[in-house]
């Protein structure tokens, strides 16, 4: 396997509440990207999945824990080190409107991101034209402002901009979930083809799994702050271990009217309970059908089914009489 | 001949304008009694204005065209005749909980209230009422939730309270905007079992707005294929998933990235996007398709295809 590029190493991120209730958005998270790859992250909202992402870029510190980049720590970099971990590190977000300035043109977006990365300005004005042209964007975009083009090519510009100071790694936070069917193809091939020309390392978070799959060949399940599960794509999609992915799966709506009606679905009970009054035990014990008393009072550790397919439930799936 | 019963609903020839923008234009399309008919189309394809236009609860636009529901054109109405209809013949769902209940009523009220302006019941029954509407949309301890604020309810929840609002009065059409779009996948999954059930209990119409043609697949008897604000192509789904007749409705269900094949070939895609409009008279989608030729500068008119299809397009045979 590649060598890890982005590491995270115990990582937790506590946001307070209130007075009293902290919440756990991150809870002891290790993970590690490998150079050159795309990760998938998956899980429903408050997982923890863009508070994860966005503690790898360094736009959050981690409350505990830490974060290396290239095998270093990031934590309390400063002057030339610090500027090269950000432009190393960028993120593409998911509404490409609230993520753009609107008073400023897409073009002056770019070159501002880079002038302060100590550009000059006319580097500055033919990078943002390079990287245009590789976000799918002919220079004639350049003078235009957010809001008189559409979302597509709004979220290109952020891609544009993401990659304009040509980082090793991207975390890219649900880029395709605020656009219509027909874009999301044009900007998951654009992704994609981005990644493999520049053997970029890409973080690709999305709440949607048929998404992933297209995208990352490794794919890590989040629920209520931790990673539940972690395999290639293909060892996740047919033989998921964790009874929450193995939900999740069952629960996205095929295209596919035949297979609709027939499929069997594994419901969930209720909704996921409030990050701020997790449970002991295992923290899915309270959706989960397979749950025993064991579930609700021993958090069960990450396990190794096999070298790349990490799980943590005490009662994985069995898929000895399926397979 | 054989007279066939009306249609529950049916729209004929139904435009919407704002100040100078022709948001719906000319849609016609029925429903039948205990129908679901999924009206599916990208954003700005006018699928939530053809509903809110069919609630009439569009300020500052123009409306033309008919829209019979049990014999009744709901365009025609006066505003007090038609506030009679909303909630009692009509029931809606919006897209986003959070924002359609009051933020400050307590849930069970919202219920009674819609309960209060269509029936006359006591105090006591509008109560039992709401109760009974809270445990049929699977709210679990209905008698203490009809006392909680929408903040203290989960966003699944609030969807719940919005559909109780919905079929509190056992309205005869339902219009749901986008109901499931908000909510998580597993979520999703309880709230279209309840929409399921209700659609199949009450023998209602129902008009299912998405983008998500998944969310089709699986619950739509027919399909309507919206494009900058007509409708393309309309069929039963089986057939409209296995055979589309429309380039568009062709590219849409090609460019869905499936779960389970395909994963490491580029997804196909529509080039362009919707904003591309065909110039003037033509038809909408010809800027963007790959057949198009001379003859797509003149409008396709949208005709039947045999087996209860229609199709709008010279190319589609």
């Amino acid at each position: 396997m590649a060598d890890t590029l982005v590491e995270a190493i115990g990582v937790s991120r506590l946001y307070r509440a209130n007075r009293n209730r902290v919440v756990r958005a991150v809870d002891h998270v290790d993970m590690k990207v490998g150079r050159g790859t795309t990760l998938g992250l998956v899980g429903e909202s408050g997982s923890g999945k863009s508070t994860l992402g966005r503690t790898l870029v360094g736009l959050q510190t981690p409350s505990l824990g830490s974060v290396a980049f290239e095998g270093q720590d990031v934590a309390g970099a400063s002057g030339s080190r610090l500027i090269r971990l950000r432009q190393q590190r960028q993120i593409v977000f998911q509404d490409p409107s609230g993520a753009l300035n609107p008073r400023m043109t897409i073009g002056d977006t770019v070159v501002e991101h880079l002038r302060v990365q100590g550009w000059t300005r006319a580097d500055a004005r033919s990078r943002a034209q390079e990287v245009f042209e590789q976000a799918g964007l002919s220079r004639q975009f350049l003078p235009r402002y957010p809001h008189e083009i559409s979302g597509g090519q709004r979220q290109r510009a952020g891609i544009a901009r993401a990659i304009s100071t040509d980082p090793a790694f991207i975390v890219a936070d649900e880029p395709v979930s605020a656009l219509d069917v027909s874009t999301r193809a044009q900007i998951m091939n654009l992704l994609r083809d981005l990644q493999a020309s520049r053997g970029m390392t890409m973080l690709f978070i999305s709440h949607d799994l048929s998404v992933v799959a297209h995208m990352c060949r490794q794919v890590a399940v989040m629920y209520l702050g931790r990673i539940v599960e972690l395999a290639p794509r293909e060892t996740l999609f047919r033989t998921p271990l964790h009874p929450y992915t193995m939900a999740l799966l069952s629960a996205i709506p095929l295209p596919d009217p035949a297979r609709e009606r027939t499929r069997q679905r594994i419901a969930l009970i209720g909704e996921t309970p409030d990050p701020a009054a997790i449970s002991s035990g295992c923290r899915f014990h309270t959706r989960c059908l397979r749950a025993t008393d064991l579930c609700r009072h021993s958090d069960p550790p990450m396990r190794q089914a096999t070298s790349d397919h990490g799980f943590a439930c005490h009662h994985p799936l069995d898929h000895s009489t399926t397979r | 001949m054989e007279i066939a019963a009306p249609p529950l609903l049916e729209v004929q020839d139904l435009s919407v304008s704002f100040a100078n923008t022709r948001a719906v234009d000319g849609i016609s399309f029925r429903v039948e009694e205990g129908e679901t008919l999924g009206l599916v189309g990208e954003s700005g394809c006018g699928k939530s204005t053809t509903a809110l236009a069919l609630m009439r609860l569009l300020r500052d636009a123009s409306l033309t065209g008919r829209a019979w529901l049990d014999g009744v054109d709901l365009i025609g109405l006066g505003e007090a005749e038609m506030r009679a209809m909303r909630g009692s013949q009509v029931g809606m769902i919006f897209q986003d909980p959070a924002t359609a209940l009051h933020p400050m009523v307590r849930v069970g009220e919202q219920v009674a209230e819609v309960l209060d302006a269509h029936l006359s019941l006591s105090r006591v029954e509008t109560k039992a009422r709401t109760v009974e509407l809270f445990r049929k949309v699977g709210i679990a301890a209905p008698e203490q939730r009809i006392r909680a604020f929408p903040h203290e309810l989960s966003g699944g929840m609030c969807q719940r309270v919005v559909i109780a609002m919905a079929i509190a009065c056992g309205p005869r059409l339902l219009l749901a905007d986008e109901p499931t779009t908000a909510l998580d996948v597993t979520v999703q999954a309880q709230i279209l079992d309840l929409l399921r059930g209700i659609a199949s209990q009450s023998r209602a119409g129902m008009v299912l707005i998405t983008h998500d043609l998944g969310v089709v697949a699986g619950m739509a008897d027919r399909v309507a294929v919206m494009y900058a604000g007509r409708i393309v192509e309309s069929g039963p789904t089986d057939q409209i998933f296995a055979h589309p007749l429309h380039p568009y409705t062709a590219g849409l269900l090609a460019s869905i990235p499936q779960l389970d094949s395909g994963w490491d070939e580029p997804v196909p895609t529509i080039p362009g996007s919707v904003q591309d409009k065909g110039a003037g008279s033509g038809c909408p989608f010809a800027p963007r398709c790959s057949l198009a030729s001379m003859e797509c500068r003149t409008a396709p008119p949208f005709l039947a295809a045999g087996g209860g299809r229609m199709v709008a397009c010279w190319k589609a045979v």
